[in-house]
């Protein structure tokens, strides 16, 4: 590994700059879990890094009655202790439970998760059934990207050079909201995702209606895919197993896989509707109350 | 619960320890203190004035030949200080040397360490730079420009042994029971063990099971990667600090690669973070040492990575088996036939001779036959893993016995003991067994709470499995030195992984009837004591165990004599019990005799052994499993190994070694495995991606000790290391069976694997289309 420049700016204009002097050769850097295992492995050159965590607004978590804005650069670690966060999106914590250990998710952040683009990434299906909107900044100013679309190929993204991600966006849960994200691994802790699946619903006031549904994938395509046809096939269904039967058949039709050594086409396909129901049904039992976030946390393998 | 089960002739005294005040108790282990505060020096701690930094260019092909190498880009870069390559090394002749290890053809060992004409697997070593960093070191090989000429890759057994295969080494012919084939081939040898008559005994059967399975590379998986550190002096003489289970084997081999007497290298061990067999092989010591007196004599530290250990190092072989067994209507077994495929890698060397002997040890068979073939691919050069061979053919046995059993009605524990070895029997090849603990196991299995305890629920099976391990006896060497305060130095060679240290103190501590605090045991270079084969094959708790009774034997006998001068009466009239010599009226205790006999002379004692008697280990294990019908992962619920362990000498260590060796044929049975691409490059050389069993992986692993004592030792001590990773995979794959109904013919038992032999069996059993399949 070669020497690197190390610039830490303390303002989003700062780091646009100092992204700008880079000329190509600098990459931001939050948690660096991606990024500099990446460039010891030699899969990465740079001459510069970017630290934005001493910029106020990637480190904020605001939440109030409009929604949650969260900085890119936030660690799992202070998601995870967020009491306002664990009440208002507890499916949230699915995923910063389960990316690394302990000390990983001291670093690791959602916006370094997304940005990392991999089509595995834990966060990122969670993310698309949150209908989170993502806040970037860059040299032309500032724009906002739905988080299904930022992904565009494995380790690609909607980023422009010089760009980065300031801040994601999550709407108020409405009423009768449950989420869940589920993932698949051969052994019980330290792996990447076979499949990931992420699904949130909205129910009648009685509970027994889907009124609206999200559900995302997650390695099973080059980007995590958002299944609309899955949440569209939900609403107006009562809340049955039939019904998450056929979302999970939509999202195991919409998965187009490949076989690598972490699975193969037929299992990833299969998982595909099989994570898709049962992340489903958590997300009811959330958005009816009967499930806890710690019960969660136990079945993905994190209590 | 951990249990102890009492066996065989001793008194059991009123303290359960078979009258022994040292042996069975559990003390403080010598080495535990700086393990635990991180003091302790492992390889690639060692750090001295003027290090220079290695780093080894690896090939990015599988089978290629070398048309050239040029270095002068790497050389310029500034802080470059040596390169090396093959073109270092001397030449190495087709000549075969026994380094301790079992016989070594010289060139492959020195072909190994630096590829000469052809990189033979992904990741073999092909050049190595020093620099005044490691990251210097790194950026020179990026530098150095290879021409390779690709071929195409072997990576299998059929790949190996199909008409038109290519050939990896052009010298090489078949050895076939000692004859030497005349055709290129990558067919290494062949060999048969029979005996009785396989057809008659075939045609006497009642039932005949016959299978074929497939097993997967593996890796040893040890914590601590390969590091080392050389230091070439000015005058010739050499140092290597290395991690190992066996200085003076790193002596041998090094010392034959570079075509230098032993007397100008000493080899000192750091603490070992893990071999089960992968750190008998040099790799990059050699490299090192040439690098060393390439540099102008400065000290030369070369660390491997993971990636560098998962690609170059260990594994131990993929395999093909076949084996049929057939059963008299009784259930007695008339007739059994293995065939043994074993990949050696890229030189020969598979464990398939060990495995042979595995196979069907538990078993009494009167008519057998088994084979033996060892086939060189383009893989990493196979190295030992705690019972080389054995897991392999055990889970391919283990899964035809179940069968069988199941065929029959039995239950397989009463299976297993009916057909059970028993002393007098015969191992495949012939050896004879002396008192075995083989149906103990069993009997200690099926009379265990686990076993008898009902298993409910969908999807859950539970699995037994027996497995066989020779052990080893090999030589040692030990001095003692008595200190006039009462206290004992132990010196020994054998690298302490399990906790030998202890083990071995505590059996001096026991023959001179002193505390186990008052021996002070330390592992020594190869200049400061005699030769001392490896930690390997469960052999140092018995062998250098062994030295150190004689120790105190020596030592007693010694004091006894100085005593008997001193007090000026005959040497017979001096007795010592109970930590006290005497004589008349005359008495002494240990503590004021060891400094009233050096008054005038000093004492120590040395001892060198080499016993041929060694003891074989059996067990047998019982697990419960889960499967998750939806996504093929199986978890384990519950696991219980029973073992005969001789006699335990520090059981919680012998604990952990049955726990551990468990714990690694988990791994073997559900996850690991080494996924190539169809070029022949190694895709999953990350602990994030060989998937070993994680904390959250393993249920606690039950223990009962069934303590048969091997007679031939004065402790009835036998190895404890191996035998317990034998059985894992066929109890699991038994285990599954029992779960899902699929029987599976191939390991790993990953939810991959796995939920396509249900989908298999699924459409097999409704004829309906497989799910997924679209």
């Amino acid at each position: 590994m070669q020497a690197i420049d190390f610039v830490a700016p303390t303002s989003v204009d700062e780091a646009i700059s100092a992204l700008a002097a880079g000329s190509g050769m600098a990459r931001p850097l939050s948690g660096g879990t991606d990024l500099i295992a990446q460039l010891q492995e030699g899969r990465l050159a740079l001459d510069t890094v970017v630290d934005l965590k001493r910029i106020p607004e990637l480190m904020a978590i605001s939440i109030n009655s409009d929604g949650l804005t969260l900085g890119a650069s936030v660690s799992c670690h202070s998601i995870n202790n967020s009491q306002a966060i664990r009440d208002a999106y507890p499916a949230l914590i699915d995923s910063t439970h389960l990316i690394g250990g302990t000390q990983i998710q001291g670093r690791a952040s959602l916006g370094g998760n997304l940005c990392n683009s991999s089509p595995a990434a834990d966060s990122i299906p969670n993310l698309i059934a949150h209908s989170v909107t993502c806040h970037i900044a860059g040299p032309s100013g500032r724009r906002t990207v739905p988080v299904e679309e930022f992904c565009t190929a494995p380790g690609r993204n909607v980023l422009e050079n010089g760009e980065f991600l300031v801040a994601l966006e999550f709407p108020a849960p409405p009423a009768n909201f449950g989420a869940a994200y589920l993932r698949f691994i051969p052994r019980n802790e330290m792996d990447i995702a076979v499949v990931g699946a992420g699904a949130s619903v909205v129910l009648s006031d009685d509970g027994s209606t889907i009124q609206s549904a999200r559900v995302s994938i997650g390695a099973v395509a080059p980007t995590p895919l958002f299944v609309q046809e899955a949440g569209d096939a939900l609403a107006g269904q009562p809340v049955s197993e039939e019904t998450l039967a056929k979302a999970a058949d939509l999202a195991r039709d919409a998965a187009r896989p490949i076989s690598d050594m972490r699975g193969t086409i037929p299992q990833r396909k299969h998982l595909s509707g099989v994570l898709t129901q049962r992340a489903l049904r958590i997300a009811i039992d959330r958005a009816r109350g009967t499930k806890t976030v710690d019960e969660l946390g136990r079945l993905n393998g994190h209590g | 619960m951990a249990s102890t089960k009492q066996n065989g002739t001793a008194n059991l005294a009123a303290n359960g320890r078979n009258g022994y005040k040292v042996i069975g108790t559990r003390p403080v282990r010598p080495d535990g203190v700086d393990k635990v505060t991180g003091r302790a020096i492992y390889a690639a701690d060692v750090q001295m004035t003027g290090l220079l930094h290695g780093h080894v260019l690896r090939s990015p092909h599988a089978h290629a030949r070398i048309r050239s190498i040029d270095t002068s880009k790497a050389e310029a870069l500034p802080g470059v200080r040596a390169i090396v390559t093959a073109a270092d090394l001397p030449v190495a002749e087709d000549k075969i040397e026994d380094l301790g290890e079992g016989a070594i053809n010289l060139k492959y060992l020195s072909d190994n360490i630096l590829a000469h004409e052809k990189a033979l697997y992904h990741g073999h070593a092909v050049a190595g730079v020093a620099a005044v960093n490691p990251h210097i070191a790194e950026e020179a090989a990026a530098l150095i420009e290879v021409d390779y000429e690709p071929l195409p890759p072997v990576m299998t057994v059929d790949d190996a042994l199909a008409d038109d295969a290519p050939i990896l080494l052009e010298t090489l012919r078949t050895d076939s029971m000692g004859e030497i084939g005349s055709e290129q081939t990558n067919l290494a040898s062949f060999f048969r063990h029979q005996r009785g008559d396989l057809e008659a005994g075939f045609a006497d059967a009642e039932l005949v099971v016959d299978r074929t399975f497939r097993t997967e590379t593996v890796h040893q998986g040890y914590i601590e990667p390969h590091a080392a550190t050389a230091m070439y002096s000015a005058d010739g003489q050499i140092t290597i600090w290395t991690s190992t289970q066996g200085s003076f084997a790193v002596r041998g081999q090094v010392c034959e690669i570079l075509q230098i007497p032993v007397s100008r290298l000493k080899v000192v061990p750091t603490e070992i973070g893990g071999g089960f067999g992968g750190k008998i092989n040099v790799y990059v010591e050699p490299v090192a040492v040439l690098l060393s007196q390439k540099a102008g004599h400065e000290p030369v530290k070369i660390v491997m990575s993971r990636a560098d250990v998962l690609a170059a190092t260990g594994p131990t072989s993929g395999s093909n088996i076949r084996v049929k067994i057939g059963v008299d209507s009784k259930g007695k077994i008339s007739a059994a036939l293995a065939e043994l495929f074993y990949e050696a890698g890229a030189y020969p060397g598979s464990p398939v001779g060990a495995a042979a002997n595995v196979s069907l040890a538990p078993y009494a068979i009167d008519n057998l036959q088994v084979d033996g073939y060892d086939i060189i691919v383009n893989r990493p050069r196979s190295a030992a893993y705690r019972a080389p061979g054995g897991t392999n053919v055990a889970f391919a046995v283990e899964s035809v016995v179940d069968e069988l059993a199941e065929e029959l009605g039995m239950d397989p524990a009463e299976f297993r003991i009916l057909n059970g070895a028993k002393e007098n029997d015969r191992r495949p090849d012939g050896v004879q067994y002396a008192r075995i603990g083989q149906i103990e196991t069993v009997e200690a299995i099926k009379e265990s709470e686990h076993y008898r305890s009902p298993l409910e629920g969908n999807y859950r099976g539970r699995g037994i499995a027996s497995g066989y391990w020779n052990n080893w006896g090999g030589q040692s060497s030990a001095t003692a030195v008595l200190n006039p305060d009462g206290t004992v130095n132990l010196n020994e060679a054998s690298t302490d992984i399990g906790g030998t240290r202890a083990s071995i103190a505590m059996q001096l501590a026991e023959a001179m009837d002193i505390d186990y605090e008052q021996v002070k045991a330390r592992v020594v270079d190869t200049d400061t004591v005699s030769y001392n084969d490896v930690t390997g094959g469960s052999r140092t708790t018995f062998a250098t165990g062994l030295a150190a009774y004689n120790l105190g034997q020596q030592l007693k006998k010694e004091m006894k004599r100085r005593l008997a001068e001193h007090w000026d009466v005959e040497r017979s009239e001096v007795s010592y019990e109970d930590g006290v010599f005497s004589a008349g009226d005359e008495s002494l205790p240990f503590v004021e005799a060891a400094g009233l006999v050096q008054r005038e002379e000093p004492l120590m004692a040395s001892s060198t052994v080499h016993p041929q008697d060694f003891g074989p280990g059996f067990s047998t294990q019982c697990v419960d499993v889960e499967v998750d019908p939806e996504t093929g992962k199986i978890t384990i619920l519950r696991y219980t190994i029973a073992q005969d362990v001789g006699k335990a000498i520090h059981p919680s260590y012998v604990e952990g070694q049955m726990q551990g060796g468990v714990a690694q044929g988990i791994g073997w049975a559900i996850n690991e495995e080494y996924i190539y691409d169809d070029e022949g490059h190694l895709l999953n050389a990350s602990l994030l991606d060989y998937r070993m069993p994680t904390a959250l992986d393993l249920p606690m692993i039950d223990t009962i000790m069934v303590e048969v004592p091997h007679p031939a030792h004065p402790y009835g001590v036998r190895g404890v290391g191996e035998v317990n990773i034998v059985p894992p995979a066929g109890a699991v794959a038994n285990a599954v069976y029992q779960a899902t109904g699929v029987r599976m013919d191939k390991l790993p038992i990953s939810p991959a694997n796995l939920l396509e032999a249900m989908w298999a069996k699924q459409a097999e059993d409704a004829a309906e289309p497989v799910p997924g399949d679209d």
